[in-house]
């Protein structure tokens, strides 16, 4: 179980999180979504322990992260994966050693094998026979994929995806989301997904918070996201701006 | 600046730990000496070859006037083991490997590459930091004596073969007058350049902030405050080791 209880963050005089509350139910798939800029990363970067709040706290399976060592800290990731926003992937490696980077620093499995799981992962996110190019050689929704592959490979329990289908087109999309739904499904993988794919939302959400202003403004499920004749949400829902955004 | 400091010691117990406890392997400090120490080779000899020849035909044209021409090797040979050879292929090194690696880890920073790293089960300290500050640790102070064996060299082709002096009174003299002390305080001298030229390069980087722009400035200052730190180490331990050893 993932717990965020008054979350605080500022960067400089920008107060990006202003109390953020939620609790994400251990197998669930959770959606956030909200504005560009509203904040979306730099909460799951405080999830995933990569940033220390200022206030608040976040508990997962009731171990209270937001203050640990760097070194508690890894272990407690041990569990989950991070797909990130700009996929991230280390462009001094090969994709095949970016994927398999998780199992070889292990060090549990033999070459032969986690080149094995490597291709297998790879199959996953439809890149078979990639393994042998270089980042800077792939197209930004290939790298996306890739930052997919090497997230899942040790099958964590925790999988959080930093807009995963952005950038991508509406076939590879729908396979993502799909995938994403499958692994949730097949593992009981909690799955955090941030998005501002409405068809991701459909697809993969069970529960969608979205982030107003540096808090949750709203928890409900799809339907009722979609349903919602709040005017905040609907506008959002529908890609609406306000006449006013546009002047400014 | 305190913050600087603090993140500073930070970083340094973090490396310590690290040595004692992180899950490091040998591979990867095997693969950064080649990096950092084999590929550094051809830059450090030029530099100490050229150092070597200058300083041969510099003192050579001072002695000679005084009839002491067979003492230029041993001068050569002293200013290279204890001063030249450590000092320049340091400042060498720092230009090459410590700018390397600021921009390197900090490209890494500004695109997430750390973040991602954090989140696959690896300590950015283990596998980036200890295996470059362990590598230059180890490959500088070798790198020091291939530059003092070159410019040894050069001085003594230069000297017998370019200004005629005497060989056997000049390597007399020369062995005679260096000492394994001298060799010594390079070596030491090596080492901890080697270690501080690593351990600006990974704290400016890892520490980087403001995309390009911020790895520029990693970088420069990386040479800078290595350089520098250099110049004023080497004084330092000058002192120290004329007393120790
Ligand atoms: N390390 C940082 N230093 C300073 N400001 C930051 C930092 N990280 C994020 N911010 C600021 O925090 C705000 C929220 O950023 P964040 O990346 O979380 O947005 P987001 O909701 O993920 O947006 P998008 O949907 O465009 O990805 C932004 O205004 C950004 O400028
Ligand atoms: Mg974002």
């Amino acid at each position: 179980m993932i717990k965020v209880s008054g979350l605080h963050k500022s960067f400089g005089t920008q107060h990006v999180l202003q109390g953020v509350d939620m609790e994400i139910q251990t197998g669930e798939a959770a959606i956030i979504v909200g504005r560009s800029g509203g904040g979306k990363s730099v909460l799951l970067k405080h999830i995933t322990g990569l940033i220390q709040p200022d206030q608040g706290q976040v508990f997962i399976n009731g171990v209270d992260i937001s203050h640990l060592e760097e070194r508690e800290l890894l272990k407690i990731r041990r569990d989950m994966a991070v797909m990130f926003q700009g996929a991230a992937l280390f462009d001094s490696m090969s994709v095949g050693e970016n994927v398999g980077f998780y199992l070889q620093r292990e060090g549990k499995m033999t070459t032969g094998e986690i080149e094995k799981k490597v291709a297998e992962t790879l199959e996953l996110v439809d890149l078979n026979g990639m393994q042998h190019k270089w980042p800077s050689d792939l197209s930004g929704g290939m790298k996306k994929r890739v930052g997919l592959a090497r997230a899942i490979i040790h099958n964590p329990s925790i999988v959080f995806y930093d807009e995963p289908t952005a950038g991508l087109d509406p076939v590879v999309s729908d396979s993502i989301d799909h995938l994403i739904r499958r692994i949730c499904d097949i593992r009981q993988v909690t799955t955090v997904v941030i998005t501002h794919d409405m068809r991701t939302v459909r697809t993969v959400g069970e529960k969608v918070y979205m982030l107003v202003n540096g808090k949750i403004y709203l928890t409900a499920t799809p339907d009722e996201l979609f349903a919602s004749q709040d005017p905040v949400v609907y506008k959002f829902v529908n890609g609406i701006s306000d006449s006013e955004d546009v002047l400014s | 600046m305190l913050l600087g400091l603090k993140q500073v010691w930070g970083l340094l117990l973090e490396v310590v730990y690290a040595v004692l406890h992180g899950s490091w392997k040998v591979s990867d400090i095997v693969a950064q000496i080649y990096q950092i120490g084999v590929r550094s080779q051809s830059v450090v000899m030029v530099t100490g070859a050229f150092t070597g020849l200058v300083l041969t035909a510099q003192t050579y044209f001072q002695f000679h006037k005084f009839g002491m021409d067979t003492l230029t090797l041993a001068v050569n040979s002293v200013a290279m083991c204890s001063e030249l050879g450590p000092v320049l292929a340091a400042l060498m090194v720092a230009g090459r490997v410590g700018a390397a690696m600021a921009a390197e880890l900090g490209t890494m920073r500004v695109s997430e590459q750390i973040d991602a790293l954090r989140t696959l089960n690896t300590h950015p300290v283990d596998y980036l930091v200890l295996p470059r500050v362990a590598a230059t640790t180890i490959a500088m102070p070798v790198l020091v004596c291939e530059a003092v064996a070159v410019g040894i060299f050069g001085g003594y082709t230069l000297g017998v073969y370019g200004l005629g002096i005497d060989p056997i009174y000049s390597w007399a003299n020369m062995v005679n007058m260096t000492h394994v002390k001298d060799l010594m305080t390079g070596i030491i001298k090596g080492f901890f350049f080697g270690g501080l030229i690593s351990f600006t390069g990974c704290y400016k980087g890892l520490f980087c902030k403001n995309g390009a722009q911020g790895v520029g400035e990693a970088t420069t200052d990386t040479v800078v405050i290595s350089s520098i730190g250099i110049l004023m180490l080497n004084f330092c331990l000058t002192l120290i080791l004329s007393k120790i050893l």
